[in-house]
Formats: structure tokens, sequence, C-alpha cells
């Protein structure tokens, strides 16, 4: 038995279904985090411990929304949009491919102009989020609007990275990179 | 010694929220722009295999982050209405998400 993926396809998975994949599960459990932090269902000691796990994962989040966007945006979209030559076996070129056919053409007019845009919003706010968290530490248990904030922020911040990576999914379905 | 003041300070973290809003907008704006004027697609291509993409994502960044870097240093020691930041950060980050929509940038 032989299990290979070509270099282009193992950047796809590295792309969407190791960083993008971790990035939207591990929100969950950040949300979980964020809901149970208020200091009214938590003592002292508990909720040093759920800031303490907060902040990494909301920087590890971060981390992962900026590597899983540069490599989306500079490794595997650059194969996706490339020309292809007069002749060439469009099955290379997914953009071109999916082009090609009035039945597939709005997968990239809609759901690869949207995806490519609207995931750049994720890190932007993760970060931010990754920063609040950081800065205000413990006192997050306190402070409702704060930790509001964030929540909202975070969840925008999954939204968007959830759009992309439907659509992700979606398309390397009907145009896959090779 | 810890300054007890600058402990209860919001400036900073509202200082990051809304640069966060800040960079969301001008990707929705430049990338409706770079819609609407081909010149301007042109010019922030900066690197050819992604095409106008890289430029416009490389804008709202440097955007971002000199918002946020004026802020924080504006609202270092300061506390803000942090409602009235959220507020404004939310719809900042609404405008960015409808102008990265492409049925809402096709339009220009």
């Amino acid at each position: 038995m032989t299990l290979s993926l070509t270099y282009r396809e193992t950047w796809a998975v590295i792309h969407g279904m190791m960083l993008g994949s971790l990035f939207l599960l591990a929100y969950a459990g950040g949300l979980a985090e964020l809901i149970n932090l208020s200091s009214v269902w938590s003592t002292e000691a508990g909720v040093i411990k759920r800031v303490r796990r907060l902040k990494i994962g909301t920087r590890v989040m971060a981390v992962v929304a900026w590597l899983t966007v540069i490599t989306g945006t500079y490794i595997v979209y650059p194969w996706y949009r490339a020309n292809p030559p007069a002749g060439a076996d469009l099955t290379m070129f997914p953009r071109s491919l999916l082009l090609s056919k009035p039945e597939t053409a709005e997968w990239h007019k809609f759901g690869m102009e949207w995806k490519e845009h609207v995931a750049w919003l994720a890190p932007i706010l993760a970060t931010a989020v990754a920063y609040m968290v950081t800065k205000y530490g413990v006192r997050l248990a306190k402070d409702a609007q704060v930790r509001r904030a964030v929540i909202v922020l975070f969840t925008i911040s999954f939204c968007t990275a959830a759009i992309a990576g439907l659509f992700g999914a979606f398309i390397n379905k009907a145009a896959p990179i090779h | 010694m810890a300054n007890p003041q600058a402990e209860l300070n919001n400036g900073p973290v509202a200082a990051a929220m809304l640069a966060a809003g800040i960079g969301c907008l001008v990707l929705g704006i430049i990338t409706c722009l770079a819609q609407a004027r081909k010149a301007i697609g042109a010019a922030i291509n900066f690197y050819y295999p992604t095409g106008p993409l890289g430029g416009k994502t490389m804008v709202a960044i440097v955007a971002w982050l000199v918002a946020w870097a004026v802020l924080s240093s504006k609202w270092k020691e300061a506390s803000v209405d942090f409602g009235k930041m959220f507020m404004v950060t939310l719809i900042l980050v609404g405008l960015g998400l409808l102008g990265s929509f492409p049925l809402f940038f096709d339009l220009f």
C-alpha cells in the first residue's frame, strides 16, 4: 500500500487540514474558557489557571491564523491562480478549470473571491484578542464588558476563518490542487 | 514599582481592539478600490504570483499596525469609553466584512 501526496498537495494539506482546522477546533476550547471565566463561577485560583490557559491558547491561535493565511496566500494560492499555457491540461490550473465551465465558475467568482479576502480578517482579530487577554489577564474575570468584547471579536475571527475554510474545502473538491 | 492607576487603564486594550477594526476596514476599502480602478489593482500587485491580493493585505496590515502604534501611544496611560470604542470597532469590522464580500465589491 502506498500513501503519497505531491509537493503541492502536501502544502494544501498543511494550509487547510492542519493549520486551518487547528484554528477552528481551538475556538471551541477558547470560547468555553472565556464564558466560564466569570468570577461568579470560579475561585480565584481557578481564574488564574483559566487565564494562563487562555493566554497560551489565544497566542497559539493568533500564530496559527497568521501561518494559515501566509501559507494560503503565498504558497498555495499562486498554484491556484496560475495562468495555463495554450493547450495545457486545466486540471493543473484550478482557477482556469473552474472558470472554463459555467456550472463551476461561481466557485471562483464568488467562493474564492470571498475566501481569499475574508480570511485575512481572522489573524488581525485573533491577534487583537490574544493581546487583550494577555494585557487584561485576571481582570477579564471581573470586567464583563471587556470579556464580552473579547468573546465577540474571537467569534468574528472564527466565523471569517470558517467561511474561508468551508469554501477552501469545497473549491478543493471542485478543482483540487495537484 | 507598578503604577496602580496604570493597571486600571483600559486604553491599551481599546487601542488594540480599535486598530483591528481599522485594519479590517482598510482591507474592505482597498478591495473595493482595486476592483473599481484597475490601475490601483495593478499598483498594489507587489508580488506577481499572488496578484493584487498580496498588496491589498499588505496595505491593510500596515494600516492596522500603524493605527495600533499611534493609538497605543496615545492611550498608553488613559482610560477610554470602552463600550463606545467597542461599538465603533464592530462598525469598522462590519464595513470591512462588507467591503470584502464579492457581491458588494463587484458593484464597483
